[in-house]
């Protein structure tokens, strides 16, 4: 799909598919599923990570040749967001940020407040901003107002696995959004990822889904496949829903069946 | 024998500094190797700054195959259950020739789940144990608190594991330690700064302030520190990273006591808190994982969510003493499994990364080691965790 490049930040990736690095069993099982991914952006949370260390994930992400998107896991105020981030920027030299913060830990739902008041101040401070957000399309309209560079919008909490549960509010956000939208959070099976797609959403993240997956390079091959076959199917354009059939075979040209006039 | 000692072995003379075998790293790994070593007769010598130390001092003692085991380890799972079954035979052996007591507690382990997200993470752990060949019981959350009545009522159900039991690491140490030196382990007490090879081999070590130490054969076990030894070159340089643990340990007084009489388990809304009763009275609660490099802070939100967890799995022990907190730093190797036996250079063993499972692998480290140094040859138990695995395309170059 070279002619179909997701440009996020001014940068073009091939890949849609975003990958997030918590929860791996072992640093091994995270490399073979990042390579099976295919992706070209990986998240890791800064505040669980020490980047001078040899033989991190940092290591991993630098031999494979994968851009690293810091992200503020951890977070529950828009004070500990902005210097989360900006540590990230001075420890990673990168200005791009996966913003988080989240409201309690049992849900780890996003604190609009406070979300949108970090994303105002790290885009003043020039950084490229990537808000995890509600599937909330006025949210979402607010983030990119000012100055988002995309909107990642849960499908369902972090880690619970459950899809989309609201594809008519992720239909509101890409239809308004000027910038990409992209599905964090909630994918459980490759199916998840294929309808994030098909809603026209620009990429994928996705991690536990991966990592927590019996065979995760394998769930890692699968996602893959199914982000392109969603794009794919987006692009090509679904056919109208009907109440009855149509029938896919033609009925002119038929073998005329006339016992009258019998064909052999 | 004190390491002044001096003494002859085939007619040649030693003050300690030329030894057959120099193990470089006094953590248990390395103290149960020089045992080992030496009890085949070979003169063998540990350098480290304050031997008996390491992640054991920190670590709970879990001796836990079976709750422990994760997707893709099946091979690991091998090992961890050979070490297990060696583990009385080792003890006895150990507290035999040093009269120690190393709190070895045959008292098998109880998990359990809190929610229904939890027991369907502990059902699905059950069916990996059962695929395996494991012995695990299904509990019902009440057939688990009549076995550990200080449960929470909350407890929705739970494995029973009774393979799965625990030692006391720092007594374990401490053992070891007395069995090197009954042994005639050389103790050298300070830092390896640099392996020593001549003309391709592994030749010895040379200390901080300039000692320098000779041997046949060198072990690398030093733990998260081991990849970091100077003079190893880039391609043998086993690929092990620190992971950080934080650890408590409380105090049940008399008139609590047994308070829980086994191990206690849980993934508490998806993190992982265990609960390791002693014999003395000791509660050690863990513990932590963190990729924070060498720091070995103990933080306000460590031991938070530490206590979070256990108080919601055991709600009577904050009325415990609090009796210490610790962090320690496991070797994390790249598939989680240890590096054994000999390395691509010639002359230089590895007994290192083995990361969550170092207590529970020391005795048949101590054997496979011991084979590997006597024999150049890997015992089959040992062949998949050979450092030949990890090949040099995947080591990193240094910046």
């Amino acid at each position: 799909m070279s002619d179909d490049v997701f440009t996020l930040g001014g940068t073009e990736f091939t890949s849609r598919l975003i990958m997030g690095t918590g929860g791996a069993p072992s640093l091994d099982v995270l490399e073979r599923s990042l390579v099976a991914s295919g992706t070209e952006l990986t998240t890791v949370a800064m505040r669980r990570l020490d980047p001078t260390v040899q033989g991190s994930v940092l290591s991993v992400l630098t031999r494979l040749g994968i851009q690293v998107l810091p992200n503020t896991a951890g977070c529950y105020t828009a004070g500990e967001a902005v210097l989360t981030a900006r540590l990230a920027r001075e420890a990673l030299g990168t200005d791009w940020i996966k913003l988080e913060v989240v409201a309690d830990e049992r849900t780890l739902l996003p604190d609009g407040e406070e979300l949108l008041a970090a994303a105002e101040t790290l885009v003043d401070d020039g950084f490229t901003v990537l808000p995890y957000t509600n599937d909330d399309p006025v949210l979402a309209r607010k983030l990119e107002d000012v100055g988002c560079a995309a909107i990642m919008p849960l499908g369902s909490p972090i880690g619970s696995g459950l899809g989309i549960r609201n594809p008519h509010n992720f239909q509101l956000i890409v239809e308004r959004a000027a910038v990409p939208v992209i599905l964090d959070a909630g994918a459980g099976t490759a199916s998840d990822a294929a309808l994030a797609m098909e809603l026209g959403c620009a990429a994928v993240m996705l991690a536990s889904a991966v990592t927590r997956a019996q065979e995760p390079a394998l769930m890692a091959s699968a996602m893959r496949h199914a982000v392109t076959a969603g794009r794919l199917a987006h692009r090509a354009g679904r056919i109208p829903r009907r109440h009855f059939a149509a029938a896919s075979s033609p009925t002119e040209g038929r073998a005329a069946l006339d016992p009258e006039r019998p064909a052999f | 024998m004190r390491s002044s000692d001096v003494h002859v072995s085939d007619g040649r003379v030693s003050d300690g500094r030329v030894s057959d075998v120099l193990v470089v790293g006094g953590g248990i790994i390395g103290l149960v190797t020089a045992w080992r070593a030496a009890q085949r007769g070979l003169r063998t010598a540990v350098v480290d700054p304050d031997p008996g130390g390491g992640a054991a001092r920190v670590a709970a003692g879990m001796l836990a195959a079976v709750t422990e085991l994760h997707y893709g380890e099946e091979t690991l799972l091998g090992l961890n259950l050979a070490s297990a079954d060696r583990y009385p035979a080792f003890v006895a052996e150990l507290e035999e020739a040093t009269g120690h007591d190393v709190g070895y507690r045959a008292c098998g382990t109880l998990a359990v789940a809190l929610d229904a997200d939890d027991r369907a993470h502990l059902r699905e752990l059950h069916a990996l144990q059962t695929r395996c060949g494991l012995v695990s019981e299904w509990l019902s959350g009440r057939e688990c608190r009549r076995l550990e009545p200080m449960l929470a009522p909350g407890v929705r159900g739970g494995l029973r594991v009774d393979g799965d039991h625990q030692v006391d690491p720092r007594r374990l140490a401490a053992a070891l330690m007395a069995a090197c030196e009954r042994a005639g382990v050389v103790f050298h007490r300070a830092l390896a700064e640099r392996l020593t090879v001549v003309r391709d081999r592994a030749r010895g070590a040379v200390l901080a302030g300039g000692a320098e130490l000779t041997a046949d054969q060198v072990v690398l076990a030093a733990g998260s520190l081991s990849g970091r030894l100077a003079g190893v070159p880039a391609e043998v340089l086993p690929p092990v990273r620190p992971v950080k643990g934080q650890v408590l340990r409380l105090r049940v007084p008399p008139a609590y006591a047994p308070f829980l009489s086994r191990t206690v388990r849980a993934v508490v809304r998806g993190s992982h808190v265990y609960l390791v009763p002693r014999e003395n009275g000791e509660l050690v609660i863990g513990a932590t994982s963190e990729e924070l490099g060498w720091d070995t802070t103990v933080t306000a939100g460590g031991v938070y969510e530490l206590l979070r967890d256990a108080h919601e799995l055991v709600p009577g022990l904050t009325e415990l003493p609090l009796t210490e907190t610790c962090a320690g730093l496991r070797p994390g190797s790249p598939d989680n499994a240890p590096l054994l036996g000999p390395s691509a250079l010639p002359g230089l063993h590895l007994a290192t990364g083995h990361y969550r499972n170092g207590v529970l692998l020391t005795p048949v480290t101590g054997d496979v080691m011991a084979e590997a140094l006597t024999t150049g040859t890997l015992p089959d138990e040992a062949r998949p965790f050979t450092p030949r695995r990890f090949s040099p395309v995947r080591q990193e170059q240094p910046a």
